[in-house]
């Protein structure tokens, strides 16, 4: 956790200055009970006004000084935790910018959106903690115990017993009750899942009559939550009571002890109500100290999430100091070529695919799912890299290519049209940043979406919600074709990307990408024959590898699979006739 | 004497809360006063929640009357001190003292014993209050009609009352308990202050007036930040949640620069006014202590000057010092408590929004149970819409006799699922009706008509259970054979058994650790068990290949038979034997009868057909 302080450096005279300035306030704040006791014994006892006034005085004048250390320690320790708190976040957004496919592979959305959101607050807070009561807290604790053994060295025999039975009694009640608390959020997260999964299902439950049996799943969660949240609060509960008594008792103690003192002339009464001061001061402190412990402690898991991000090894980088080039032509070749995931065990996903295709052709491929498809065309803009082989664009090897330069001659249609908030316009301009309104307009109308923009009342500025959830999914789909087109790219990857577009609609798209996309080499991803059956070349994968290639109709002949997915599809007399 | 911290616990047994969680919290200060949120009808939610509590009775009083006593204790506390050192230290008698300090110690024991017994109740008056709560949201959840769900994301409402419904037991637990304590401490010890002296008091009050005002000016820059922090904080929660969930597409189009630069720009504005909002609210914590502070020299300036006079004694200056510390806190307590108890309000009023949702009607009180299904369907003249005057589905007649297969075809948002959503009531007709064996289906009883009919859905639901458990909810007595027997006919046995643990196999909640074809036959084997007379297959086996596709056929045939089925499939290779087709275009029927009909007809089914089969034409 200690590495992630690094941040701090920066901001260095800061994160020095409010612990100093702290410095200050603990010490105003120790001063005053002895000058209170000076106003007693002095004062008071001795009758004399001047001293009380002149104490008085001073005492206001020590506390101003003490404010200003006060403030001026919340300030540098604020400026100090959130600045390192701003630059944890972008490092690591950074660092997510530049993974991998199969580094992102690793985190879910939601969890690299909880280390960069929630974490890094957990961060921040910490380091204000430490910067302000982590360092008061054992300060006033030991300068408490400078000042009442000053006081009276007898009387702290009070403190050599109450302060270990405290400690003692604390530990044991936060080491009893962190596993409870730990069962609560367990039962909890239960609890909630119960919740999420009826929210998510609830056609299914409510077709299949099972509200009560739903109710009674629930209820389980729901009970047991419910005791284990009752036994660690019972638990922690005790902290208080255990902690009062033991302070209440010694506050008696220095009373019996220093009264006796008095009359001997041993301690004076301002003295002893000095003493009492500092004592609870001390004992506070301690308190404090515990459970800021433990808060630190729970920061780790923060620290520990936001590390695993920031020593990932990013596995694919830019060739070093390959040379600006642009893709020469659209031809791609595979050439023994093997992937497996990282991670993933067994036989490779993919293994021995070899194939060549020319710039302009349109290559097909088929295969069930799960079959690898996808993973196939994501090792030609260096998704992800080949675990054997090469993969060559423009006759030369990916992994010679900057990534940006290989990455800009491919457009991309993912199998989930994501979209961006912003208007139509600013998504589809994500393929080209340059593009003009005209080529906007000439891409939206290859991708048959055109039409539908012009529908809505704002056109290509119509604002899209996040993620364009005010689309349908067939439109999304289109969007994400033209955003695509809008690219020019010298290869087109379509992965299962008419999904949701009817069949009239894609073969419409279809002639679109024929007609102006000469010189593109595309790669289709399908699952309808019908999709596919005009490719230059269609590429059949099963298992893993490559059954045969071929156009329809010399698949037709040589491939029991595609024969197979053929009939499948046309239902079986026809296919037989 | 006492000191002058404010985070410092007094002498005596302040006014212990429920002994609540210290766990973390920073120090003092409003902590972080988001926006205020309020209630609508805080006087309404105040009575439904206390609605729930008043369940717990007993306890609830025992509850009560610790708060009171332990705040009376915390009060008497300095009293005796002061009377300890008057009476008894400064005349040096030490009979007396211990008489005394007798009394005190038995006074901190029953305060200890009471805010342990405090403990004790508490934690079990408010879960129980709190599960309550909980378990009549849910029930309720489950009986909202289909409508209430359409356009919430499940995420989104799900975070709102989880989080809601946690707030709602943070109060109860904490803020009633300390608020309440806090208002006697502030009472009890303002009336002792005036009883031992109210020259001292007025002096020690001095410093008041500077605090409550201080302290409203610092919550309106504290405010007015915060709120600004939770705008900028909201853009950049969203930049980075848009970025990460569509980080690939981000990568594919090496738009990553651009990423970066919008979130910088959000990341420096977040830090900018955060460091102002928190040093505004932090800024509280030391302006408290000095305050305190002075109030304390003054209070021992003007007390010491009184004593010599012989108008106070030390002991009562001893007693003030506390007193006038263990008024500031409450006070600066009851606005925090307040602050909080507010947007819990705020909570459990949504809370009750949903709890006062329509649920869905009620069945009609003569509705009767279906006997013996036949299953003959039969639309008469239905017309719908899901808002009012856009309708979906325009005068559709339907019939289907018992044991015929009818399939639904056209494109999406043709009105396909709709019907669905008509037959299981999930949404009620505004024209016409429709019928199950000439029975209307309005005047049948809801559940036994979802038990008549079974549905598959394209998005097989799995919960969290074990195969086993998951294939049960088809019919919830079946025993085990019958759950076993119902795989076997649905082509799942084989691979259930190669899971590890065969079907006594948890699944995780979406059933993440099962290919689609497999859940898909997990959801038909639910079907088989369950047996209905008429059979809803929607877009069963449109996320799956084809020849996955083929393999789950097979059982789905064997589910088919001998029921009245309604097949919805953009795939038409699925519905050729159907007895009758219907095409569903822009909600009305635009054609129907069987396969070879249509394509005799030349219409919109041959067209599609067409252009879905041409690999067998070449």
């Amino acid at each position: 956790m200690f590495k992630l302080f690094n941040y701090l450096r920066p901001y260095w005279k800061a994160a020095v200055l409010a612990p100093l300035l702290m410095c200050v306030e603990v010490a105003a704040d120790l001063a005053q009970p002895t000058l209170m006791a000076h106003i007693v014994d002095a004062g008071i006892s001795g009758g004399d006004v001047g001293v009380i006034v002149r104490t008085g005085l001073l005492m206001i004048a020590v506390v101003l000084i003490g404010a200003v250390g006060g403030i001026g320690c919340t300030v540098y320790a604020t400026r100090a935790a959130l600045c390192f708190a701003a630059d944890l976040r972008r490092d690591l957004f950074r660092k997510v910018q530049g993974f991998s496919f199969a580094n992102l592979d690793r985190f879910t959305t939601s969890s690299m959106v909880t280390r960069l959101t929630n974490d890094v607050v957990q961060m921040q807070n910490l380091v204000l903690t430490m910067l302000r009561i982590l360092v008061r807290s054992p300060l006033l604790c030991l300068g408490g115990i400078a000042m009442a053994v000053a006081i009276n060295a007898r009387l702290s025999m009070i403190l050599l017993v109450a302060i270990p039975v405290l400690l003692t009694g604390l530990l044991l009640l936060i080491r009893k009750g962190f596993p409870l608390f730990t069962e609560v959020q367990k039962r909890l997260d239960r609890v909630n899942a119960v919740m999420q999964e009826n929210l998510s299902g609830i056609r299914v439950v409510k077709a299949s009559v099972r509200e009560e049996h739903e109710e009674g799943r629930f209820s389980k969660a729901n009970d047991s939550l419910r005791d284990a949240t009752v036994a660690a609060s019972r638990m922690l509960a005790l902290t208080s009571p255990l902690s009062m008594a033991i302070m209440n008792a010694s506050v008696v103690a220095v009373l019996w002890f220093g009264g006796l003192l008095v009359p001997s002339g041993g301690i004076g009464v301002g003295q002893i109500m000095a003493y009492i001061n500092y004592m609870t001061q001390i004992l506070f402190s301690l308190m404090m100290v515990t459970f800021l412990l433990i808060g630190v402690s729970r920061a780790k898991a923060s620290s520990d999430r936001i590390r695993e991000v920031l020593e990932t090894d990013i596995d694919i980088l830019d060739a070093s100091g390959a040379p600006r080039t642009s893709v020469a032509d659209g031809s791609v070749v595979f050439d023994r070529v093997a992937f497996r995931y990282r991670d993933a065990g067994g036989e490779p996903l993919l293994s021995g695919i070899s194939f060549a295709a020319q710039p302009g052709e349109t290559v097909a491929i088929l295969g069930s799912t799960g079959a690898g498809k996808s993973s196939l065309v994501n090792l030609i803009p260096r998704f992800y890299d080949a675990t054997e082989g090469r993969i060559l664009v423009g006759g030369k090897d990916v992994r010679e290519y900057r990534l940006e330069d290989l990455r800009a001659a491919i457009g991309v249609v993912p199998q989930d049209p994501i979209l961006f908030s912003g208007t139509i316009r600013d998504n589809l301009r994500w393929g080209r940043a340059e593009a003009t309104d005209a080529e906007i307009e000439e891409a939206a109308r290859s991708a048959q979406a055109h039409e539908f923009i012009m529908g809505f009342k704002e056109g290509y500025d119509t604002v899209l919600g996040q993620r364009g959830v005010n689309l349908s999914g067939g439109q999304k789909q289109r969007l994400a074709i033209a955003r695509a087109l809008v690219r020019r790219p010298r290869i087109l990857i379509l992965d299962d990307s008419t999904s949701a577009v009817d069949a009239g609609t894609e073969s419409r798209i279809q002639k679109a990408l024929r007609e102006t996309l000469g010189g593109t080499t595309r790669f289709l991803i399908a699952q309808r024959i019908s999709s596919v059956i005009d490719a230059d070349r269609i590429v059949i994968l099963e298992n893993g590898r490559v059954e045969s290639t071929g156009t329809h109709r010399e698949l037709l002949e040589r491939s029991p699979v595609y024969a197979d997915i053929c009939r499948s599809q046309t239902g079986s007399e026809a296919a037989d006739a | 004497m006492p000191e002058a911290r404010r985070d410092g616990p007094q002498a005596a047994p302040g006014p212990g809360g429920p002994g609540g969680m210290p766990f973390g919290g920073p120090r003092g200060g409003p902590g972080m006063p988001g926006p205020k949120e309020k209630a609508r009808n805080a006087k309404g939610t105040v009575r439904r929640v206390w609605g729930y509590l008043g369940r717990q009775g007993g306890s609830l009083a025992v509850v009560a009357l610790t708060v009171v006593l332990n705040a009376a204790l915390g009060i008497a506390g300095p009293y005796l001190i002061g009377i300890a050192i008057d009476r008894y230290i400064v005349p040096a008698d030490s009979r007396g003292l211990a008489g005394i300090l007798a009394v005190l110690l038995a006074a901190y024991a029953a305060g200890a014993l009471i805010t342990w017994l405090q403990a004790w109740v508490l934690p079990s008056t408010v879960q129980d209050t709190v599960r309550d709560l909980r378990k009549g949201l849910f029930g309720k959840l489950l009986r909202l009609p289909l409508r209430f769900f359409d356009g919430k994301t499940h995420g989104e409402l799900m975070s709102r009352l989880a989080n809601d419904v946690e707030n709602v037991n943070n109060t109860l637990s904490q803020s009633t308990v300390t608020l309440l304590s806090s208002v006697i401490t502030i009472m009890g010890t303002l009336a002792m202050m005036l009883a031992l002296s109210p020259l001292l008091t007025l002096v020690s009050l001095l410093t008041t007036p500077i605090m409550m005002v201080s302290t409203r000016k610092i919550a309106g820059f504290t405010r007015k930040y915060f709120k600004k922090q939770q705008e900028v904080l909201g853009e950049l929660n969203g930049t980075i949640e848009e970025t990460v969930s569509g980080q690939r597409v981000v990568k594919a189009f090496c738009r990553e620069g651009k990423a970066m630069e919008a979130f910088d720009a959000s990341n420096t504005a977040l830090r900018d006014v955060g460091i102002k909002a928190q040093i505004a609210s932090g800024v509280v914590g030391p302006m408290m202590n000095l305050l305190n502070n002075v109030t304390f020299a003054i209070v021992a300036a003007v007390g010491g000057s009184l004593a010599i006079n012989g108008l106070v004694t030390v002991g009562v200056i001893a007693a003030f010092i506390n007193y006038s510390k263990q008024f500031a806190r409450p006070l600066n307590e009851v606005a925090n408590q307040v602050n909080m108890i507010q947007s819990a309000l705020a909570g459990a009023e949504r809370v009750f929004e949903i709890m006062d949702e329509p649920p869905e009607p009620g069945d009609a009180p003569d509705a009767t149970d279906l006997k013996d299904v036949r299953g003959e369907v039969t639309f008469r003249d239905v017309s719908f819409g899901y808002s009012q005057g856009v309708t979906v589905l325009h005068d559709m007649e339907l019939a289907a006799r018992p044991g015929h297969t009818v399939a639904l075809v056209g494109p999406t948002g043709a009105g396909k699922t709709t019907i669905v959503n008509l037959l299981t009531r999930f949404y009620d007709v505004d024209r016409g009706a429709i019928l199950i064996d000439g029975h209307d289906i309005r005047t049948v009883r809801r559940s036994c008509l979802r038990s008549s009919l079974g549905i598959v859905l394209q998005d097989t639901h799995l919960f969290s259970e074990t195969v086993r458990e998951n294939i049960r909810y088809g019919r919830l007595e079946a025993t085990d054979a019958e759950v076993e027997e119902a795989a076997r006919t649905a082509n799942a046995e084989h691979f259930i058994l190669r899971l590890h643990q065969g079907y006594d196999t948890p699944l995780s909640e979406d059933g993440g650790n099962l290919s689609q074809g497999q859940r898909q036959l997990l959801s038909i084997a639910r079907a088989v068990l369950a047996d209905p007379a008429v059979l809803i297959l929607d877009e069963a086996t449109s996320s799956v290949d084809t020849r996955t596709e083929r393999h789950i056929q097979q059982a789905m045939i064997r589910l088919m038979s001998g029921r009245t089925c309604f097949v919805i499939a953009h795939r038409l290779s699925t519905i050729r034997d159907a007895a009758e087709i219907l095409v569903v275009h822009g909600g009305r029927i635009a054609e129907r009868g069987t396969h070879d009909e249509l394509m005799k007809t030349g219409g919109f089914y041959y067209g599609l057909y067409k252009s879905q089969s041409r690999g067998e034409q070449t």
